[in-house]
């Protein structure tokens, strides 16, 4: 693969958000006929630096070349018309089109009676057929057909584009074994027609088995380049975690604490559960305790959480509290049994962005108290000064918008808020989303520190690793229900975790 | 009768049809009907078709004389307006936006056109000049939404009393056409048909205009990628533009398409009443929205039919019809009958709604 060969170059990318270095000098090479893939963990800058070639961020720094010539888009029409489509993790589809609508929307073959639908259904069928989806008929309605079906009509999409570039951003994380394998299989097909293929995904068996090469990204940084065939599994890990797997493993040092199987928990529930979002569940999390959550994006996990704190009403089940019999419905029912939730959409159900920090932080400490009995000046001073400091806020400045800290420090505000209520359960829903490596360990930090003093935690987050590290037990759920617990040991990876999700999957 | 009843399902919302959008041949109905039925998306517009047949048999039956000429006649002339108000309206929804200054454009439009046309101006002019007025409202609105983010109710609220107080400016009292004015020829009478008594089949030129309006526009929504953009929107709007489809062009056009409609409107309005006043067409918009959802599309865009929306217009014509024959009814009670069908016809699109989620 010579260097000139290249249909997209990307050299020494930068982009920079208020506060944050999203990208440093990153460099990326995409050939024809090649399947690479871009590797690193949440927030590392992988659906950045996509943006960034599709021009939907615009870059502050480096040089984009599209077969070889510089490129500058300005936005995902711009970069389409230039060959390079992007298939999506969510299917960006019209579900109230037909199939063959959908693929050819913007591309529909027009005679003297404007559109010629017959035509237009035939090479819709024609591209539908040459991904091997020849049992489609273009006419059905799109929301007819199987999310994964969707995502192939996506891609399809691409090809009646004329696409000599392929972005597909973590396409397989709502498909089953199968499904993937489908998708797998289009997507050999195209690199074999010489289609360059950018695939995103978090599992490594699909990156293994699908890439030829793969770039690593960590923190925003170019990590390196490596033919997939060159780099084994742990070389690759290492390579996403970087120098800090030391000091996160050393937070272990407590996993497999045990409470005693006679005392009461701190929180039960039987049969808990809501129509459409999760099947009834057992779980139980006693004092002290962190409880991880595990599964899959749309396993159920959040649904579980919020149904735990209140946030949205069960159907079924029985939830004891301390051992005594408790509704709990709503979020005011939640606090006032000294549960707390913090969300994982941190943007938009988390922190309001026009508050200061301040303000953000006494939100949930004054609605427990109600409208009626404020927070004085000097309270909202103590606990802006308690939380700033106990969990490290830079700037530590109360009064500063919210919007302006890096997501890092609105996490641990975010976390301070729900401390502030001094919660006896607290769940934590992927409180380390997208956020650096070392807030990340700081936020880790925390929560052991949490449980060490005696909380109880729910832990959520799709970085099974994580979930490991800090978790006593681990509640594996799949498809909107629990399929498994497991009590941590030396012998628990995320691996063990991935296994039982698979095998699940396979059985069922 | 019947063509009538049957296009709005079959013609231009087949892909397939070879003929040209507004030519809905008899020949294959029934196969076409029965393709129709699995689609979820047609049912309000069937329904609305089913409850006009229902009122003219109803009508027919109980106050006689509906099915026949001069009915139908007065039924397109008086409502050509409202038919060409609603096609507009109608692009609008379907991006799952709204047009509430329809009504304040044609109050300026026809005021502006009467004034110009006494005062001896070229009619054709006038005509123009009228029809741009509109256009440029639908600019302004189109402008306001797309680059300045300001949410289609209230850019269009804005150019409601943008285009009312403008209006109010121009006159305050009721400003009468010539009657030798050139204008009102587009109101003049064509006997078709001429049948017993005064039972003719009659058409204006209003009538052709608003026909050949529909028939436009469900070539653009059905047979241009322009249509296509604008069900796209409707279906997703995030979608449509990470599709790459001209979506801040299209939003754009939507609302010019409304707005030059609207000025449409006011020349076929003016021609026939011959009046202009700054009070003209208060509630417009309401009553084209109305008719644009009772025609079976979705209020928040993405499904539905131009010929729905005519039949919208005509289920609320002839229910006015209906009332004043009835006479017992007092016509006061109409708005609450037009309410009640309205939200008959909502609550049938939640079912639909709500049964697409499921599948």
């Amino acid at each position: 693969m010579a260097l000139t060969d290249a249909i997209v170059e990307m050299e020494d990318i930068s982009i920079e958000f208020p506060g944050v270095k999203a990208l440093q000098h990153v460099d990326f090479r995409l050939f024809p006929g090649e399947i690479h893939t871009l590797m690193g963990e949440n927030g590392a800058g992988k659906s950045t630096l996509i943006k960034a070639l599709t021009g939907v961020y615009k870059i502050d720094g480096g040089s984009i070349a599209v077969a070889g010539e510089p490129r500058m888009f300005t936005g995902t029409a711009d970069a389409q018309s230039a060959g390079i489509s992007t298939v999506y993790q969510e299917v960006n589809l019209c579900d109230n089109l037909t199939v063959g609508e959908n693929v050819m929307l913007g591309h529909e073959i027009r005679g003297a009676f404007g559109i010629n639908w017959r035509k237009t259904n035939e090479a819709a069928r024609e591209a539908l057929v040459g991904l091997g989806l020849g049992h489609l008929d273009p006419k059905q309605p799109l929301s007819s057909i199987s999310l994964a079906l969707q995502q192939l009509v996506a891609i399809s999409r691409a090809m009646v584009a004329k696409s000599k570039v392929l972005i597909l951003d973590e396409p397989t994380s709502s498909l089953d074994a199968n499904e993937v394998e489908g998708l797998f299989g289009v997507m050999r097909r195209l690199r074999d027609q010489g289609v360059a293929i950018l695939f995103v995904s978090h599992f490594l068996d699909q990156v293994y088995a699908i890439s030829d090469r793969m770039t690593v990204l960590r923190n925003g940084e170019f990590v390196g380049e490596y033919l997939t065939a060159d780099l084994d599994r742990t070389q690759l890990i290492s390579k996403m975690i970087g120098k800090d797997f030391g000091t996160l493993a050393a937070l272990g040092s407590n996993r497999g604490r045990v409470a005693a199987p006679d005392a009461t928990p701190f929180y039960s529930a039987t049969d808990l559960g809501r129509k459409g979002s999760i099947d009834p569940v057992d779980i139980e999390v006693h004092a002290g305790e962190v409880v991880g959550l595990a599964g899959l994006l749309g396993s159920g996990r959040t649904e579980l959480g919020r149904l735990i704190y209140g946030a949205d009403r069960p159907d079924t089940g029985e939830v004891r509290i301390g051992g005594v019999s408790a509704e709990v419905h709503s979020p005011i029912a939640g606090l006032s049994k000294k549960i707390a939730f913090s969300t994982e959409n941190r943007r938009d159900e988390g922190i309001i962005g026009d508050l200061t920090v301040r303000e953000n932080l006494i939100l949930a400490v004054q609605a427990e108290r109600g409208w009626a009995r404020p927070l004085s000046r000097r309270e909202q001073k103590e606990l802006c000064d308690k939380y700033l400091v106990e969990l490290n806020v830079r700037p530590a400045d109360p009064e500063r918008p919210i919007k302006n800290l890096s997501g890092g420090n609105q996490q641990k505000v975010l976390l301070g808020r729900w401390l502030a209520t001094n919660p006896e359960l607290i769940v934590l829903d992927e409180p380390t989303r997208g956020i650096d490596i070392g807030a990340k360990a700081e936020i880790q930090e925390a929560i052991a520190a949490l449980a060490e003093s005696g909380m109880s935690v729910v832990f959520i987050s799709s970085e099974l690793e994580e979930v490991v590290r800090l978790s006593e037990r681990i509640v594996v759920l799949k498809d909107h229900r629990k399929i498994g617990e497991l009590v941590n040991g030396p012998d628990v990876t995320a691996e063990t975790i991935v296994d039982l999700i698979a095998t699940e999957g396979s059985a069922a | 009768m019947s063509a009538l009843i049957e296009r709005p399902t079959s013609g231009p919302s087949d892909p397939s049809d070879p003929s040209g959008p507004a030519g809905g041949p008899h020949r294959t109905l029934l196969s076409r009907l029965s393709r129709l039925k699995p689609n979820l998306e047609t049912l309000p517009t069937l329904a609305a078709v089913v409850i006009f047949i229902a009122m003219i048999v109803y009508g027919e039956v109980a106050y006689g004389r509906i099915v026949q000429f001069n009915t139908i006649s007065n039924l397109f002339i008086n409502n050509a307006y409202l038919i060409i108000l609603a096609v507009g309206l109608t692009f609008v929804i379907l991006t799952g936006g709204v047009d509430l200054s329809v009504g304040a454009v044609i109050a300026i439009s026809s005021l502006v056109g009467v004034m110009l046309a006494n005062a001896g101006w070229n009619p054709i002019v006038v005509v123009v000049l009228m029809i741009l007025i509109g256009s440029a409202f639908g600019v302004a609105s189109g402008v306001l939404v797309q680059y300045f983010n300001v949410q289609p109710f209230i850019a269009t609220l804005a150019m409601m009393f943008l285009a009312r107080g403008l209006a109010s400016m121009l006159s305050t009292t009721p400003e009468r056409l010539g009657d030798d004015s050139p204008l009102r020829s587009l109101s003049t009478e064509i006997t078709v048909i001429n049948g017993t008594k005064i039972n003719d089949l009659v058409v204006t030129p209003n009538v052709l205009i608003a026909v050949l309006v529909v028939a436009v526009a469900a070539f653009v929504l059905h047979r241009t990628r322009l249509g296509r953009t604008v069900y796209a929107i409707g279906g997703s709007e995030s979608s449509a533009l990470l599709m790459g489809l001209p979506v801040v062009r299209t939003k754009l056009t939507v609302y010019v398409i409304s707005g030059t409609l609207a000025g449409l409107a006011a020349v076929v309005y003016t021609s026939k009443l011959g009046i202009a006043q700054n009070i003209t067409g208060v509630g417009w918009e309401l009553d084209a929205i109305a008719a644009v959802i009772i025609g079976g599309t979705l209020l928040t865009g993405g499904a539905g039919f131009v010929l729905g929306s005519v039949v919208g217009v005509l289920v609320l014509g002839l229910m006015n019809v209906l009332i004043t024959r009835d006479g017992s009814i007092p016509p006061e009670a109409t708005t609450i009958i037009t309410g009640g069908i309205l939200l008959v016809f909502v609550l049938l699109q939640r079912l639909v709604v709500s049964r697409k989620r499921k599948t």
